[in-house]
């Protein structure tokens, strides 16, 4: 394969890989919107979507009869139910398969467009977020750009189009009001956002996500006297931890979520700017929103919370001993699975399983679980084998490629690292939902335009001159 | 090569979206080819390698400026503006066309006194935020860009005098 194939391919495996990342968080964050919301008002939350999963023996006899057009009929072993995660494929089924209405009134093709510009805005943010240290030399982020986080701001700043295009070509009052709420807001968010990220450019003397990270991958020294490896975060300094406390409220004004979603204030909107849209164009809408909550929770990570660094451990030592730490984290998943099956085997044990038939497939829910956690724990067990036998230095030996074995474990390691940020971020988001109530429309424009604004940029001015003082006292 | 590809392909499409901010009906239409042209301008800056330009071009142009236009229009629901005058050549078009002609006539000098020089070597680090940021407050720019900034100030107070009846 020539250079330039090879390029073209790790560029495709790149932009695929980052848009999987966040497209594949978004149904676990709308999975964990329910349970969260249902968690804190202490109710259940989703439970009942099932999964029936027919006997493997049964697979041959299901496949003719589905050839020759028959009837599917099967007596499931399992009917799975994964805590409600199902429920977001049924919704993924019936957003896709309901009726698309379009109504008369609206503009119609800046009302088609309105939805794609929010989608495809979300995911392009993610670009410059690098997931990853190098692997095997390339870097692990789609575009490099000198100006990174400038790039995330101004594609934040495009994101009010779509919302903005939905409630005027709505064509209705409620729409309207949404879309320019929305706008509003959005704008005034911007420059407090701004200003708060002015600080990490000023901690790290670059713009670039890449340096960013990696500066804060860098050992936190406390006073010169203890340091810290792998651990020089921005939210660990003074300034830094303001900067990340308002960049943090900002985000949730950008990204129209409470205690700021005045935009689609039912109570008063209906349903904002996304009231006239219904199947797979409302689905847009709502995937935008998760999406547009990944890659700020991604980018704040990146910022603030070291991005894809693991805490205390850097890359460099990961790489030189990396069938020691594949070991270790292989043996030491190991009791953590066998718990997570011997809880599921306990579920056995519920009210709800007494209370149903003894040949509902419902009942069969735990055994499953707790065979796929045996089944998880059995496969750590021989990643730590492996580990322990040198394993990575074999692939790399194996294949000839110098490096591939450890590179491979750092960027798992890397992106879990990553993915776990976002995680806990995405809870911030939920948990704060469903605990704050929606801010009346003057309490939100006085929050970020006499509170945010001055604050930021007093912030900006002190960090500066910390660093100045610094220079001169211990350069 | 690609890069010269990608380069005319987004300033034809910078070209049709300045056509069509002035040949739409209505103002929504205009405002939104307008971000398409400010948009396709930051895509040649990066061609151009003048990166820091084009970020700050869709943070600022496309991403604040054009937001609050719209913003106006839709507060306004300005839905289409009145009947253009057709037929015989108006007052207006007939300014408008000779103030254009001038126009070319300068773009052109100015195009030819450059056209014919070979394109510098670029040297390394150019358009970066490093070096734009050297210029503006280190090299020779920094006065015209401190009395820029005083000028910006100025207009915002006066803005906000303006809007605020009892100050």
């Amino acid at each position: 394969m020539s250079e330039f194939w090879t390029d073209m391919l790790v560029v495709v495996l790149r932009c695929v890989f980052s848009v999987a990342f966040v497209m594949n968080i978004v149904p676990l964050m709308i999975w964990g919107e329910r349970k969260g919301a249902a968690y804190i008002q202490d109710r259940p939350g989703p439970n009942r979507a099932p999964i029936d999963i027919p006997n493997p023996l049964d697979i041959p006899r299901l496949l003719s009869a589905a050839l020759s057009g028959g009837k599917l009929e099967f007596k499931p072993v399992v009917s799975l139910r994964a805590a409600g995660l199902i429920h977001t494929l049924t919704d993924v089924v019936k957003l896709a398969f309901k009726e698309d209405i379009t109504p008369d009134h609206v503009e119609k093709f800046y009302w088609f467009i309105a939805p794609v510009i929010a989608m495809s805005i979300a995911l392009c943010t993610f670009a410059v977020v690098p997931f990853g240290d190098t692997f095997l030399g390339y870097n692990l982020q789609v575009s490099s750009l000198d100006g990174g986080l400038l790039y995330v701001l101004a594609m934040t700043s495009l994101g009010v189009y779509g919302i903005m295009l939905a409630g005027w070509a709505s064509n209705n009052k409620f729409s309207l009001l949404g879309g320019l709420r929305s706008s509003a807001q959005m704008v005034s968010y911007e420059l407090a956002m701004g200003l708060s990220a002015v600080v990490v450019f000023l901690n790290a003397g670059s713009v670039s996500l890449a340096d960013i990270t990696a500066q804060q991958g860098e050992a936190l020294s406390i006073l010169g006297i203890v340091e810290i490896p792998s651990l020089n975060w921005n939210v660990f300094s003074p300034f830094g931890l303001l900067a990340f406390i308002l960049f943090w409220v900002a985000v949730f004004a950008e990204t129209n979520r409470t205690p700021f979603d005045l935009p689609e204030g039912e109570a008063e909107l209906v349903g904002g700017y996304h009231t006239e849209y219904s199947s797979f164009r409302f689905a847009l809408f709502f995937m935008a929103e998760y999406a547009n909550m990944i890659v700020a929770s991604a980018v704040t990570a990146t910022m603030f919370f070291g991005g894809y660094n693991l805490p205390l451990v850097s890359a460099a030592f990961l790489r030189e001993n990396a069938d020691m730490v594949l070991a270790l984290l292989g043996f030491g998943a190991v009791p953590a699975f066998l718990t997570l099956a011997v809880v599921a085997w306990k579920r056995r044990g519920r009210p709800f399983y007494a209370a149903i038939p003894a040949d509902d497939p419902r009942r069969n829910e735990p055994a499953f679980f707790t065979a796929v956690w045996l089944g998880a724990a059995g496969a750590h067990g021989g990643l730590g084998v492996a580990g322990l036998m040198g394993g990575l230095a074999g692939l790399s030996a194996m294949t000839g490629i110098e490096g591939l074995g450890p590179d491979l474990l750092v960027f798992v390691l890397h992106i879990t690292a990553l993915a776990v940020k976002v995680l806990i971020g995405g809870w911030i988001f939920i948990w704060v939902r469903w605990t704050l109530p929606r801010m009346r429309y003057d309490q939100l424009m006085n929050l970020g335009w006499r509170y945010m604004l001055p604050i930021a940029l007093g912030n900006v001015f002190c960090a500066a001159g910390w660093i100045i003082l610094r220079h001169e006292l211990f350069a | 090569m690609t890069e010269s590809v990608l380069f005319y392909l987004f300033s034809l499409a910078a070209i049709v979206a300045g056509a069509s901010v002035i040949t739409q009906r209505s103002p929504i239409a205009s405002a939104l080819s307008l971000v398409v042209c400010f948009f396709a301008l930051a895509a040649d800056y990066v061609m151009l390698d003048a990166h820091f330009v084009a970020v700050v071009q869709v943070l600022v142009y496309a991403g604040a400026i054009m937001v609050l236009f719209i913003f106006v229009i839709m507060l306004l629901n300005i839905r289409e503006t009145g009947p253009t005058p057709t037929g015989v050549i108006s007052f207006r078009a007939g300014v408008g066309l000779a103030v254009a002609g001038l126009l070319g006539v300068a773009v052109i000098a100015v195009l030819d006194s450059v056209v014919h020089k070979a394109p510098a070597e670029l040297e390394p680090g150019y358009g970066s935020i490093k070096a734009i940021g050297g210029a503006l407050f280190g090299g020779a720019y920094l006065l015209p860009f401190e009395a820029v900034s005083l000028l910006l100030t100025v207009g915002m107070i006066g803005a906000v005098v303006l809007a605020k009846r009892e100050v």
